[in-house]
């Protein structure tokens, strides 16, 4: 039974996916088809973030292992959901023409915190792997660690987009707020523990 | 000189983009065809100037009062009451009046105008409205000197808008315009779209267009319209006048603080299509930009 779950979490994490292949065949995408796309990957890059910041307290909360097994495979879909954003902004609306994408990036602040967090999703990508992980030792953790400032940078990167105080972006910065406080509770306790 | 030039100009531009009506619906489907020939220099004028589809028009809309998505206004203002419906002219006027919209639609003929709506976002739209020059209505009344602006009010109704029951902006909606930009021949009452009555989530019973200017200058559901000395806050100002001026009248050259301007995307086009470049004026510059002579548009922008 176990042995099916990762490949189980696997394939549910393709299905945004390819719902978004569909839709981009089959022309259903709305009268902004690019917004579409832009939005529908840029919101489950974050729903990725949160899934993957959510194993480690529901670890502690159910008392399993398996969560954690599922958590690298989970930051890894938030690093190719994030790259499909960032390539539907770079290719399609903007037809890799490298000028006015420079310009937002330097002077669009939402652009800048949101390029800033895929640049710094990348590292944590590259080191993925088991092997890097015995290679960077106590490192890697301090660098996987950055995966919290990615998930804030994620959220205001929404909220700094919307026209005034729409519900939804600011729902994602308290979701990952929560997330990152049980954090903080789980610390202490495992001091408390010794 | 400047109406002369006007009547000349809008028959040309209704015929043109009449031809393009037609070869819209001619094409139906096979128009995808044709758009999904990327880079081509030739399309970007042919689809600046094709009218948008009606479904498009209806169903994709920016009107906070009725839900903050692009499709809530379609889906939250079907049972919203338009009639009884009466607009209040006030103000600095000599004599303010109250007319209903039976006695609009009797006394102004609405006529085809084929406008280009630009909204903020960066999206645009070409629409057939149904409509009359602005400053028909606004000479049932006589401004005193004081009168510098018009301030359009928009309904406030949160029983029927559920929107407004959020303070998502302070409603009521407010715009407003100076008096010669309210007076210019451009700026539109309208009516109907398609040639059929205003649907409610495009701003019925009556709303005003100015094709030169970001959409949301263009208030809905107006029911009052007030001359006034200063200049009028309106609600986007309110909201944050960093990023929303008064005027902002479309200007390539000058940026939202959040976002670039300079190109915009059509609505109603597929992901083969590129981005098209913004048009000074949104293309009115011709009409307009002498209303604006010696004025720093990065200043008032």
């Amino acid at each position: 039974m176990r042995k099916y779950f990762k490949p189980g979490v696997f394939i549910l994490s393709t299905i945004p996916f390819l719902i978004i292949f569909y839709k981009i065949y089959f022309n259903k995408l709305g009268p902004e088809p690019v917004k579409e796309i832009t939005h529908f990957t840029g919101e489950w890059t974050l729903i990725f973030i949160c899934l993957t910041l959510s194993m480690t307290p529901l670890k502690r909360l159910t008392n399993l292992n398996i969560w954690i097994s599922f958590r690298r495979m989970l930051g890894l879909f938030v690093f190719f959901y994030a790259s499909l954003h960032l390539l539907t902004y770079i290719g399609i609306d903007y037809r890799f023409n490298l000028q006015p994408i420079i310009d937002d990036v330097l002077k669009k602040k939402y652009i800048f915190i949101g390029f800033a967090a895929w640049v710094l999703l990348l590292p944590l990508a590259i080191t993925s792997s088991q092997m890097m992980m015995k290679l960077l030792k106590n490192n890697w953790k301090k660098l996987h660690r950055l995966i919290y400032v990615i998930a804030i940078f994620g959220a205001l990167h929404y909220i700094w987009l919307s026209k005034t105080i729409f519900f939804r972006p600011l729902v994602y910065l308290v979701i990952i707020l929560v997330l990152l406080a049980l954090r903080i509770k789980i610390k202490n306790r495992n001091v408390n523990y010794g | 000189m400047k109406k002369i030039k006007y009547s000349e100009i809008t028959p040309e531009k209704i015929y043109k983009n009449r031809r393009s009506f037609i070869k819209s619906l001619g094409y139906g489907a096979s128009s995808l065809a044709v758009a999904s020939i990327p880079f081509a220099s030739q399309t970007q004028a042919d689809d600046r100037n094709e009218l948008t589809s009606f479904k498009d028009i209806t169903t994709y809309n920016n009107y906070y009062e009725f839900g903050t998505s692009k499709s809530d206004p379609y889906v939250n203002s079907q049972n919203f009451k338009t009639s009884p419906w009466t607009i209040s002219i006030e103000g600095e006027v000599e004599k303010p009046i109250k007319i209903s919209m039976e006695e609009i639609t009797e006394t102004f003929v609405s006529e085809e105008r084929i406008y280009r709506l630009r909204c903020v976002e960066g999206w645009s739209m070409v629409i057939p409205w149904m409509g009359f020059s602005l400053s028909k209505l606004l000479s049932k009344v006589n401004p005193t000197s004081k009168a510098k602006y018009v301030e359009f009010e928009s309904v406030y109704d949160p029983e029927q808008m559920k929107g407004q029951r959020y303070p998502v902006l302070n409603w009521p909606y407010k715009e407003g315009l100076r008096i010669d930009e309210a007076m210019h021949p451009l700026t539109t009452v309208v009516t109907g779209l398609y040639g059929k009555k205003l649907p409610n989530q495009n701003g019925a019973p009556l709303r005003i267009f100015i094709p030169w200017k970001y959409g949301f200058k263009s208030a809905k559901a107006i029911v009052k319209i007030k001359f006034v000395e200063k200049m009028p806050t309106s609600s986007w100002m309110w909201a944050s006048p960093r990023e929303y001026g008064f005027y902002s009248n479309v200007n390539p050259n000058v940026d939202h603080p959040r976002w670039s301007q300079a190109t915009e995307r059509i609505i109603g086009k597929d992901i083969w299509v590129p981005r098209v470049k913004t048009l000074m004026f949104n293309g009115y510059g011709d009409e307009v930009a002498n209303l604006y002579t010696g004025m720093d548009l990065k200043k008032y922008f």
